[in-house]
């Protein structure tokens, strides 16, 4: 019927998939043939995908080439878990606030928090130095959790407040009838039926903190053990070569985490992402 | 809308306080002590003075105006580039064909994952010794012998490009799938009951219905690429001879490369500037196409 395709459309929209897919995969699959090769084999020319001994060798020589890549890694998931839990209590009251009062300065406050979405860490970076350096935190993990948060909560604000603002507001009106104050119908009776959505909200959040946990742990840190997995990963990079095999392994490895977590709650994540401004 | 509060209450401004706290520490009070700093010749030593518009003064005798070019030059070719790829992928997306729900899938991973990481995997394929790119080119007959991308000023900008708009299409992509799908199926049945071709169905329903959604889009890409500092740090670090040092790239050089902090503060409040730009544009699109909803 209408979605019916002629055999040539087919054959179009396959073709056409199968070149879109592979702008965005091949980067992938390209690091994780050359994490199975050998050192010795990566430098032929002409260029091969495969070569005769392929290994999973890279998969264990990379923790003893660089000795604290787990610690990276454990780094990577420590400063991300710390962010969202600090971004969440920021964000859930935060978005419900947004969500369901009436109170003046609200369209101006939204939309500062989402301005911030539109600075970039860079810009700040001067001044936060300064500052951490006075404080005496630089070199802690400290310094790269406080400023991820605050780059995490315009988001989540705006994705928790529209899974707010479809949840009826009957309970409230009804708890509120009841006598219940303001904050108890909030802990008690909207955030549990709100959990879904927090749940999600979390996991978009550590997501985006493991992603962006870059310029401030590089200008911030120099203490190589709280390094976090991006950072860590110039280690793979020699004065003469670069160990392509291992570090393309070590960067597989470090982005299981989000891509599982991805996998697994892409549905409710993606839709999250687009329900804001597509409807709104 | 939502519920009327006596003047009286400040239940929702108690809700507000932790998020506004972090926000005004970190994001708030950095960017004016940022205005401050650059009429200031703060550097590593422990006094600074004021020394008026100096910095800016400097800034733009100097080949700042190069920069500020290269960086629109260079944020409207990726934006372009992710606006196109992502359409057409959201499209191709959109076809109702055997397999695309993990084609959907599949299309997120460059933006999910930590981009310093997705970088290093594209510093491989850039390599002119044993890269992929350049063997590829080399097996096919493209090149006559190894060429590194990066070493060259204007291969090394497009590769930059290139990188960002890696990163950048998955998000157009899904979200421009997001607005194709909120689209009523019933347009599309009545056109195709009166004749009208997927083409011209497309020119004539879909493409002014997701408008909005690529113009939001747009503009935010145009921000976050503006922004972009990961990308071109890890593969160039703004080389070679400044062919890829966008303003970002420029500040972060200048004060914390070279310990300029008032100089480099001058730039980022350039930065800021264009940014407060965009920003406006931004809000003023969104609530117009708020105000449009509510009158359909």
């Amino acid at each position: 019927m209408i979605n019916k395709y002629r055999w040539y459309e087919f054959v179009l929209i396959y073709a056409g998939l199968a070149l879109f897919l592979t702008f965005i995969l091949a980067p992938f699959i390209t690091a994780f043939t050359v994490s199975l090769r050998p050192m010795q084999s990566l430098f032929s020319i002409p260029y091969r995908f495969l070569s005769e001994n392929m290994t999973f060798e890279a998969y264990w020589q990379m923790w003893s080439s660089v000795p604290l890549l787990a610690r990276y890694m454990v780094n990577s998931i420590f400063i991300s878990s710390a962010i969202t839990i600090c971004g969440l209590l920021a964000i859930v009251p935060a978005a419900y606030a947004f969500a369901r009062f009436e109170f003046s300065g609200r369209t101006g406050l939204l939309a500062g928090f989402l301005a911030v979405n539109m600075v970039s860490g860079a810009v700040l970076i001067i001044p936060l130095y300064k500052v951490m350096q006075q404080l005496g935190v630089l070199n802690t993990y400290f310094a790269m959790i406080v400023p991820g948060t605050a780059f995490v909560i315009p988001t989540g604000i705006w994705l928790l407040r529209s899974y707010l603002m479809k949840i009826p507001r009957e309970l409230e009106e009804a708890a509120w009838v009841d006598g219940a104050g303001k904050l108890y119908t909030m802990i008690r009776v909207i955030l549990p039926i709100a959990l879904p959505g927090i749940m999600v909200v979390a996991i978009a959040t550590f997501i985006a903190a493991y992603a962006q946990q870059f310029i401030f742990a590089l200008t911030f840190n120099s203490v190589n053990e709280l390094n976090p997995l991006p950072v860590g990963l110039f280690q793979f990079f020699g004065r003469q070569t670069v160990v392509w095999n291992e570090l393309m392994a070590a960067s597989l490895v470090g982005i299981l985490p989000v891509l599982l977590l991805y996998v697994f709650l892409q549905r409710y994540i993606v839709a999250g992402l687009t329900a804001g401004a597509v409807k709104e | 809308m939502a519920f009327n509060t006596r003047k009286t209450d400040y239940f929702p401004y108690l809700l507000l306080i932790p998020a506004t706290v972090v926000t005004l520490i970190v994001v708030a009070w950095p960017l004016v002590e940022t205005i401050r700093l650059s009429f200031t010749d703060a550097s590593l030593r422990p006094v600074e003075n004021y020394v008026g518009f100096a910095n800016y003064e400097k800034m733009f005798s100097r080949r700042f105006p190069e920069v500020i070019a290269r960086t629109f030059y260079w944020m409207a070719l990726s934006v372009i580039f992710k606006i196109v790829v992502g359409t057409l992928g959201a499209v191709l997306l959109n076809a109702a064909i055997p397999g695309k729900t993990l084609m959907r899938v599949l299309v997120m991973p460059p933006w999910i994952i930590p981009i310093p990481i997705g970088v290093f995997i594209w510093g491989w394929m850039y390599n002119g010794q044993f890269g992929m790119i350049s063997g590829i080119g080399q097996s096919i007959g493209l090149l006559e012998g190894p060429f590194e991308f990066l070493a060259f000023k204007s291969s090394a900008f497009f590769s930059t490009i290139v990188t960002d708009v890696w990163i950048g299409t998955p998000l157009v992509t899904v979200y421009l799938l997001a607005a194709m799908q909120a689209i009523s199926p019933d347009l599309h049945e009545a056109a195709w009951v009166d004749g009208a071709s997927r083409f011209y169905r497309f020119r004539r329903i879909t493409l002014p219905l997701i408008m909005p959604a690529i113009a939001t889009m747009s503009l935010l890409s145009a921000i976050w690429t503006f922004n972009s500092f990961d990308i071109i740090w890890i593969l160039t670090e703004g080389g070679p001879r400044n062919a890829t040092t966008t303003m970002i790239i420029d500040t972060y050089k200048t004060a914390i490369s070279r310990f300029k902090y008032g100089e480099g503060a001058a730039r980022a409040v350039m930065i800021v500037v264009f940014l407060s730009l965009f920003s406006t544009f931004y809000f003023l699109m969104i609530s117009r196409l708020s105000k449009k909803d509510k009158e359909v």
